[in-house]
């Protein structure tokens, strides 16, 4: 008859297979495999335009996904249940094992055995030595290699190693320190996305931000007030011969920061260099032109002026941009069209960017529309795209009148009397990443526990040697604890030292 | 200059995938010789390959048994062919070297010259696994896998010298791919022990089994060996995880994603911690871990090729379009 289990029997018997090798062997494989889908389907935090395009390619199957979380991987409920057990049953590992670790630091290396024959480089020389001598010396050359020892009778037993086990310890502790870290205290960050063109100020507010994530504990007093601006922006290029085309080499821009009443102090941000200012730090991802467009009334008021964003379309940047204007005319404007930073007029009388570079000669060609842009609607509307459908085409296209060209410095009049555009001048933008994130020097910290501990706890060997005089002979052994391939080696090397001290 | 270097390297890969080709015919005869060999020894002395099975536990005077070579010893083919593996890492590292020059900058910036690296890293952990223990047996497998690789990168991968951009300009990269490389040579050796592992154990446990087999090392020795290899690879492979997010940090303003490439370094990190795990579980030693040494070795196979090429992400940089 098997004992029958009482409620806190089964709760017993639950804790310890939960905290079995076995059971975190699986629960590791099925980690790896939960987070296959991860790599396959596009996700949210990473890539949320990949999520959006999926949806509208093909609807159904995205259902199916986005019900299982497959979007969000990484925090659907069943890869977080196997981490989450993955960890309850390493601490319920690494408490015991911490406990009985510290016992054993404290023991006494064990007895010596009575039958070394059996034992690991078994090794057995006649000696004429005094047996007493003999041990004290081979307790001597295992002290000074680092071997905790204990005499019994005419043998001597030792033991290393025990930094393994310690090693062991510091990486699964570690890795439970990194998990709180990134998992607890990542929710008290914050990470913005922000467009700055040249000359306009940033500061560090929820406002200043075209989009912003909060983490999950943070409060707006996590934003530290500070002012920066775009001075200047180089970039520089390298042409190829072979593929006849330009390969960015480097990317710098210039900002001037200002911390709450402190100076303007410059700054240099490149793509693998952030600046760090405020408690945040800034990175640079993309970057763009931004040519200032002026639109006036026909009485010369001016209705819009701006620098505008376009947004690179090709490795030449030719970038694509749009300008409404909602109110101030006869009737609502939007203007659409390319940049060219170097523009070639090809064959059919459409332009390409020779390189991505301006010279002094880029070029603005817009389309021009009117009607309901649709703003007043409150629906949120990106500021990068138009939807033409239900506007009227003025200028470019079927419309009967070429698209609107402008040289720097040129204006010219919009159909029907309607106005006109200036492209003034010339600006550079950056796009910028904006971090607040407290956990990176945790994070650090554990890892290189994480590194160290492994480091210790795969390679230091763990061992016991005994020494060990018996009728006129001398007895080697030694037995490893876990992996252990020189162990051999060390018995053989420790025996012919011992015998050499002895002058054998 | 830069074209003239960069197409010599590129000759020098040629004949380098060529030396090795030759190896790897000599490694092959080499073992449908053993296979005729170790037929004519097991039929006259049917313990004879057994003996050399015995652990750390050893009578006297004895020791010397687990050192030992397997029976038949080397034969001039395997001589022949690890020398010519040898000759052609030269070459190899040659080409390695002279598309660095003519780059202006470490070649190991885009898959074709991954490629090039691994392999490389492969074969001289092959070769340095040689001065601690003897392991010609797996030449064929490490030269046919090179030949394999290279020809793919050569045909498939490749592309024309680039200057670096931007993003990569940064010496956690170098180290980061570096080493991440390197630690792809340790797993593909250990890879290659665990396969001869699963083998000899199927032949062991009395199943039919390529006759060669009878001159390899027991699977229990095959599998310490590979595990001696396994845990360095791990120990890399650990570091790459790290420096790999100090250098998304510096870039992307994060160390962590979930970005395609992280999430299979991520698996195969955590599959290789299974391995280790495996092999102090009682029940998963032997052939479990062995497989899951090999799954590990074929995800990292699996991340270099097929989701550096047909996955997006961030770390797209193949350099091919
Ligand atoms: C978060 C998941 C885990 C990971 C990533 C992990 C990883 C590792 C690694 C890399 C090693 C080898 C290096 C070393 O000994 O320090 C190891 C060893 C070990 N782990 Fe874990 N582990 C995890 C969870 C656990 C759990 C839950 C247990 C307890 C049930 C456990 C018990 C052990 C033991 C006993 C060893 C020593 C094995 C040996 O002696 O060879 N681990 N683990």
């Amino acid at each position: 008859m098997q004992p029958r289990l009482g409620p806190a029997g089964w709760l017993r018997w639950g804790w310890r297979q939960l905290t079995s090798m076995r059971t975190a062997l699986v629960l590791l494989l099925l980690l790896a495999l939960a987070a296959i889908p991860g790599s396959l389907v596009p996700q949210r935090t990473s890539d949320p335009n990949g999520v959006l395009q999926f949806q509208q390619n093909d609807p159904e199957t995205y259902d199916v996904l986005n019900r299982f979380g497959l979007f969000e991987t990484f925090s659907s409920p069943w890869f977080s249940a196997i981490y989450i057990l993955l960890f309850v049953s390493l601490i319920g590992c690494i408490v015991p094992r911490t406990k009985h670790h510290l016992d054993a630091l404290r023991a006494r290396p064990p007895r010596t055995p009575a039958h070394l024959e059996r034992l690991a480089g078994f090794e057995s020389a006649p000696s004429g030595t005094e047996p007493e001598r003999a041990i004290a010396e081979a307790q001597k050359l295992l002290k000074a290699s680092g071997y905790r020892t204990e005499r019994y009778g005419t043998s001597v037993s030792a033991e290393r190693g025990y930094l393994r086990e310690t090693g062991n310890l510091v990486f699964h502790s570690a890795l439970v320190g990194m998990l709180v870290t990134v998992g607890v205290f990542g929710g008290f960050g914050y990470t913005g996305q922000r467009v700055l063109v040249q000359g306009e100020p940033f500061t560090n507010v929820r406002a200043s931000y075209d989009s912003f994530s909060p983490g999950r504990f943070f409060d707006e007093t996590a934003l530290e007030p500070y002012s920066m601006r775009l001075d200047d922006f180089q970039a520089r290029y390298q042409f190829d011969l072979t593929t006849a085309t330009w390969h960015s080499t480097d990317f710098t821009a210039s900002l001037s920061t200002r911390t709450a009443d402190g100076e303007w102090t410059p700054a240099t941000l490149k793509v693998n260099s952030p600046v760090s200012v405020g408690g945040t730090d800034v990175y640079l991802l993309g970057n763009g032109y931004a040519p200032v467009i002026t639109v006036r009334d026909p009485d010369g008021n001016a209705v819009f002026s701006g620098a505008v964003p376009f947004l690179p379309q090709d490795a030449n940047l030719t970038s694509r941009g749009v300008v409404k204007v909602p109110d101030g005319l006869g009737e609502q404007l939007a203007l659409y069209g390319f940049f060219y930073p170097d523009p070639l007029e090809l064959a059919d009388g459409t332009f390409t960017s020779f390189s991505p570079s301006d010279k002094g000669e880029s070029l603005v060609s817009l389309f021009a529309y009117t009607g309901d842009l649709g703003l007043d609607d409150g629906v949120g509307v990106n500021a990068y795209t138009l939807d033409p459908t239900s506007l009227t085409q003025i200028a470019g296209g079927k419309s009967g009148t070429p698209a609107l060209q402008l040289k720097e410095g040129e204006t010219v009049q919009l159909p029907g009397g309607l106005g006109s555009v200036e492209y003034e001048g010339l600006r550079r933008y950056v796009s910028l990443d904006i971090h607040h994130d407290i956990t990176a020097t945790g994070a650090l910290v554990f890892a290189l526990l994480i590194l160290g501990g492994l480091l210790v706890s795969l390679f230091v060997p763990r061992r016991r040697i005994w020494v060990k005089a018996v009728r006129g002979r001398l007895e080697y052994a030694g037995l490893a604890r876990g992996e252990d391939p020189t162990l051999a080696a060390a018995v053989a090397d420790l025996a012919r030292r011992h015998r050499e001290s002895l002058g054998e | 200059m830069t074209e003239t270097l960069a197409a010599y390297s590129l000759v020098a890969i040629y004949s380098a995938i060529a030396i090795y080709a030759l190896a790897f015919i000599a490694f092959v005869l080499d073992l449908s010789r053993r296979a005729a060999v170790a037929q004519t020894v097991t039929a006259q002395q049917p313990v004879a390959a057994r003996a050399y099975q015995g652990s750390t536990l050893v009578a006297e005077k004895a020791p010397p048994a687990t050192e030992a070579t397997p029976v038949s010893g080397t034969t001039r083919y395997q001589r022949i062919g690890f020398a010519l593996t040898a000759l052609a890492l030269v070459v190899h590292v040659a080409s390695i070297v002279m598309r660095g020059i003519a780059a202006g900058h470490v070649p190991w910036s885009n898959l074709f010259e991954f490629a090039c690296l691994g392999a490389g890293f492969m074969v001289a952990v092959f070769l340095a696994v040689q001065l601690w223990r003897d392991v010609r047996f797996i030449g064929a497998f490490v030269t046919g896998l090179v030949v394999l690789l290279l020809g793919l990168a050569t045909v498939n991968f490749y592309v024309p010298v680039t200057p670096l951009p931007p993003p990569l300009q940064s010496i956690w990269l170098y180290i980061h791919v570096f080493v991440a490389t390197l630690a792809t040579g340790f797993f593909a050796v250990g890879g290659a022990l665990s396969i001869a592992q699963l083998m000899q154990s199927r032949r062991e446990s009395g199943k039919s089994a390529p006759g060669f087999l009878r001159s390899f090392p027991a699977s229990e020795r095959l599998e310490t060996m590979a595990n001696r290899l396994v845990i360095v690879g791990f120990a890399l492979w650990t570091f790459t995880l790290m420096a790999g997010a100090i250098w998304a940090e510096r870039a992307w303003g994060r160390y962590w994603g979930w970005d395609t490439k992280e999430v299979w370094t991520f698996i195969i990190w955590v599959v290789f911690a299974g391995y280790i795990h495996a092999r102090a579980t009682r029940g998963w030693r032997g052939n479990p871990s062995a497989w899951l040494a090999i799954i590990g070795f074929a995800a990292v196979l699996f991340n270099f090729t097929v989701v550096n090429l047909f996955f997006n992400g961030l770390h797209s940089y193949s350099g091919l379009k």
